[in-house]
């Protein structure tokens, strides 16, 4: 079975994903259909950026401190929405268009945790985790840059949970 | 002392390599660390700014000291996802 947290340089397999998911719910409340819902959020590598075509974009981790940080977002997750499991899998290394670089499931009870939770998560990703994408395009590569990495910083983590519940 | 620094992403690109054995004074902090990196690869030089630091693979202080052994990581702008 898939672990809930996850770097991989292997395709993610979205169905056995959200099949991982549930199981874990499941196993967590001890009955089957734990989840009534289970909210999916899927990143996939854009094919053209600023109308330019993209080759792949490639992926890079620190990895010990990114799987922590997989980690600390879905202990926030739980902080804000107890019922929930929260599976996070990043992808590293090439991931061509239209692939998908991560998947999130949350699974609740009901869909508004389920919702809230997994665009929290994706929001805390982008903020915390060390992860880097770099575009390759038919004439050059560039690493995009995003948020300076502050686990502890309260501002950014308001913002990821305003984002979820709007 | 000895430690080891890690880069990522573009900073690895500029200096060219993702590890480096650097050797500091004893009660270095990581600033100092960033400096003796810089020192020996210029072309990272004015690229501190927005950068994270951390110490054993924990988010860190760049007046955090270091020790012996340490691996000292510096983390350009994160862009996961």
């Amino acid at each position: 079975m898939e672990p809930l947290r996850a770097l991989t340089s292997a395709p993610l397999d979205v169905a056995a994903l959200v099949s991982a998911a549930a199981h874990a719910a499941d196993q967590r409340a001890g009955h089957i259909g734990a989840a009534g819902a289970l909210s999916t959020f899927v990143g996939t590598a854009r094919g053209r950026t600023a109308g330019r075509p993209v080759r792949h974009l490639e992926y890079e981790a620190y990895e010990p401190m990114a799987l922590a940080a997989l980690e600390r977002i879905a202990e926030e997750v739980s902080e804000s929405w107890p019922g929930v499991t929260l599976l996070l899998h990043h992808r590293t290394g090439q991931v061509g268009p239209g692939e998908p670089s991560v998947v999130i499931v949350a699974t609740a009870a009901h869909r508004a945790e389920a919702c809230a939770a997994s665009r929290y998560a994706i929001e805390r990703l982008k903020q915390i985790a060390p992860i880097w994408k770099r575009e390759v395009l038919e004439d050059g590569a560039s690493w995009v840059e995003g948020a300076t990495a502050d686990p502890d910083d309260q501002a950014a983590r308001a913002e990821a949970r305003r984002r979820a519940c709007a | 002392m000895r430690v080891t620094v890690r880069l990522f992403a573009r900073l690895r690109e500029l200096a060219g390599t993702g590890e480096i054995p650097a050797e500091v004074p004893e009660a270095a902090t990581i600033a100092a660390v960033w400096d003796e990196v810089v020192r020996r690869h210029p072309p990272l030089a004015g690229h501190a700014r927005a950068i994270a630091c951390a110490r054993n693979a924990r988010h860190a202080r760049s007046d955090t000291p270091v020790a012996e052994g340490d691996e000292i990581a510096f983390l350009p702008p994160v862009s996961g996802g």
